[in-house]
């Protein structure tokens, strides 16, 4: 993961460049103009090859459109698949067993497992340590990165186990699974999963010690509500600013707006403005419906809602490692395979609206289908491109605040400001540098 | 001695298919008590692969500029491996020189490591491997073998 840095200063002018933004996933760019110590301009200037996932879905069957829209991400495609089976089931009107739902929140405790492990541990911490990466810091915590990578396996083999291998797990479909676990096959998972409560709490108290800087917005959080369980699956659209939305009103309050600095299209709330969508929103939302152990480590490092730090999204992140690992326990618990895995669908000629929260934030999809069940249109709407005006804004009051840094620090504490969000820059196909002029 | 074959690389990368291809094609030839794997490479997985293990012997793709199909042979038992021959493609793991490297500092590398390097010609998405490069798997195979004798 190479990071080449750049810096020019000319009179009162000073351009600062990032040429490879490290540790996330994907490529970026950023660009911030100073004029005499005022921010006058900050871009998250993005460089989008279309990836045509829209448009060559026209024509497809339904029933593909799990396993086509999981290739868009090779560190979420479960949420991919979740986000267009649940669009499809609402609309179809099916109703699958309920251990087929205790299922398929399994499956994306591995994914949340393995996708928290991996930016907590490998991609956010060093910036809070001061290392220029894992590797560097894998020196001195090698305690710390084992437990990271050995947490991140666990994920990778629960999705192995149910799905057939790890990236781009083949067993979810329409009405359940083509495959569904013995109870036998699940239960070697159970001390693994038991290692890695004890291994999230250690992370819980471990994170919530890194010093964090200081930026407080206020912002508006948006994540799913369920009403039995902590928000994961279609359920309702919520936010700390009075939204309360079925998955079937999305597009009637947010829409997606092409910025001229950018080909990447910015999803806003209408009269709004932008929102915040992740474990930070999650976290903030929907609190009282985590477990009572992650409530009382949160309370334990005194990280409670509502909190505005998007620095401290680390710990979030950490509280919901610890979550999934439970819900994981929970699941294996009670699991009885259900009679079939899974039931019959008939296609009708509709509009089908599917939403579920991604390691990184709400996933909305939405299908068109005739009477055959073949999609005629599709939108899919990420969560890194739902928090890039998010991310603008931060950076612009961050840079604001912090004017006089160093321009190492700067650009450094700048790129630290865009990992807050785990951006999965990979799922929009952007390209990152970070460009600073002053002038 | 306890010893691991590790074929890495993504079958739909072109070549970069081709250690995936000699540890399949090995598994016809190599005694029963040696593990061959195949594996994308992903640190936290090669570390589980090759853990108790006293040797690992990997094969992967490389771009060195040499002629497509050259093969040859890195000692990274005490050396890293070039990180620039075993470049990062992915923007989502390290890369195999990372992950060795990473494996050396926690302490969790082999007593022994080799890694067999075949320049690749052709990367793009889609499966199967140049002439050239599929031509030099008999050769690695031959080498991997009498490597695992000694």
């Amino acid at each position: 993961m190479k990071d080449k840095k750049k810096s020019q200063s000319n009179g009162n002018t000073r351009t600062i460049k990032c040429d490879y933004l490290a540790r996330v996933e994907g490529e970026g760019s950023f660009h911030v103009k100073i004029k005499d110590g005022t921010v006058t301009d900050a871009k998250l200037v993005i460089f989008e090859p279309p990836r045509f996932f829209e448009a060559f879905l026209r024509g497809r069957r339904y029933t593909e459109a799990p396993d086509i829209t999981s290739r868009i991400c090779g560190i979420c495609p479960i949420a991919y698949q979740m986000s267009s089976i649940h669009g499809f089931e609402s609309a179809f009107n099916v109703t699958v067993h309920p251990q087929i739902r205790q299922l398929r929140r399994l499956f994306y405790c591995g994914e949340y497992i393995e996708s928290h492990a991996l930016h907590i541990f490998m991609l956010h911490a060093p910036d809070f340590l001061g290392y220029e990466d894992a590797l560097q810091m894998a020196k001195d915590y090698g305690d710390v990165v084992k437990m990271a990578l050995d947490l991140k396996k666990l994920g990778n083999d629960i999705v192995r186990l149910m799905g057939g291998r790890e990236i781009h797990p083949l067993s979810a479909c329409v009405g359940g699974f083509y495959k569904v676990p013995t109870k036998k096959e699940l239960l070697p998972l159970v001390e693994r999963l038991k290692w890695a409560v004890e291994a999230s709490v250690k992370t819980i108290r471990l994170v919530a010690t890194f010093p964090f800087p200081d930026l407080e917005r206020d912002y508006e959080f948006v994540a799913i509500r369920e009403p039995d369980a902590y928000g994961l699956i279609q359920g309702r659209l919520v936010s700390n600013k009075g939204l309360d939305i079925a998955i079937s009103e999305y597009e009637d309050h947010f829409q997606e707006i092409h910025v001229k600095h950018s080909t990447s299209l910015h999803s806003t709330i209408i009269e709004r403005g932008p929102y915040f969508v992740g474990p930070l929103a999650r976290f903030n939302l929907n609190f009282e419906q985590l477990t009572p152990l992650a409530k009382k480590e949160a309370k334990g490092v005194k990280f409670v809602p509502p909190n505005r730090n998007p620095f401290k999204g680390i710990i979030a992140r950490a509280v919901e490692l610890l979550y999934y690992c439970e819900e994981a326990l929970r699941v294996i618990d009670q699991y009885q395979p259900p009679p079939a895995p899974r039931v019959e669908v008939t296609p009708v000629a509709t509009r089908a609206c599917g939403c579920s929260e991604a390691p990184r934030g709400i996933l909305y999809h939405r299908y068109t289908v005739d009477n055959d069940g073949i999609i005629r249109s599709a939108k899919i709407v990420p969560p890194t491109s739902q928090n890039q005006p998010t991310i603008e804004q931060d950076l612009f009051e961050f840079v604001q605040n912090h004017v006089d840094l160093p321009k190492d620090k700067l650009t450094w504490q700048c790129e630290q400001v865009i990992r807050n969000y785990d951006p999965c820059i990979s799922c929009s196909c952007h390209f990152l540098k970070l460009h600073i002029d002053r002038s | 001695m306890r010893q691991v074959i590790v074929g890495i690389g993504n079958a739909f990368r072109g070549d970069d298919g081709i250690g995936r291809h000699v540890a399949r094609r090995l598994l016809d030839f190599v005694p029963p008590d040696v593990v061959v794997l195949e594996e994308n490479g992903e640190a936290a997985n090669l570390m589980a692969a090759w853990d108790h293990a006293d040797r690992a012997i990997l094969i992967d793709a490389m771009t060195t500029g040499a002629a497509p199909g050259t093969v040859m042979r890195f000692n990274a038992t005490d050396l890293p491996l070039p990180r620039e021959m075993f470049p990062h493609f992915s923007t989502h793991t390290y890369s195999v020189s990372e992950s060795i490297e990473l494996a050396r500092t926690l302490e969790r590398l082999p007593s022994r490591v080799v890694v067999y390097g075949i320049e690749g010609k052709d990367f793009e998405t889609g499966a199967g491997l140049s002439p050239e490069v599929e031509r030099a798997a008999t050769n690695v195979i031959d080498l991997i073998l009498r490597e695992i004798r000694r």
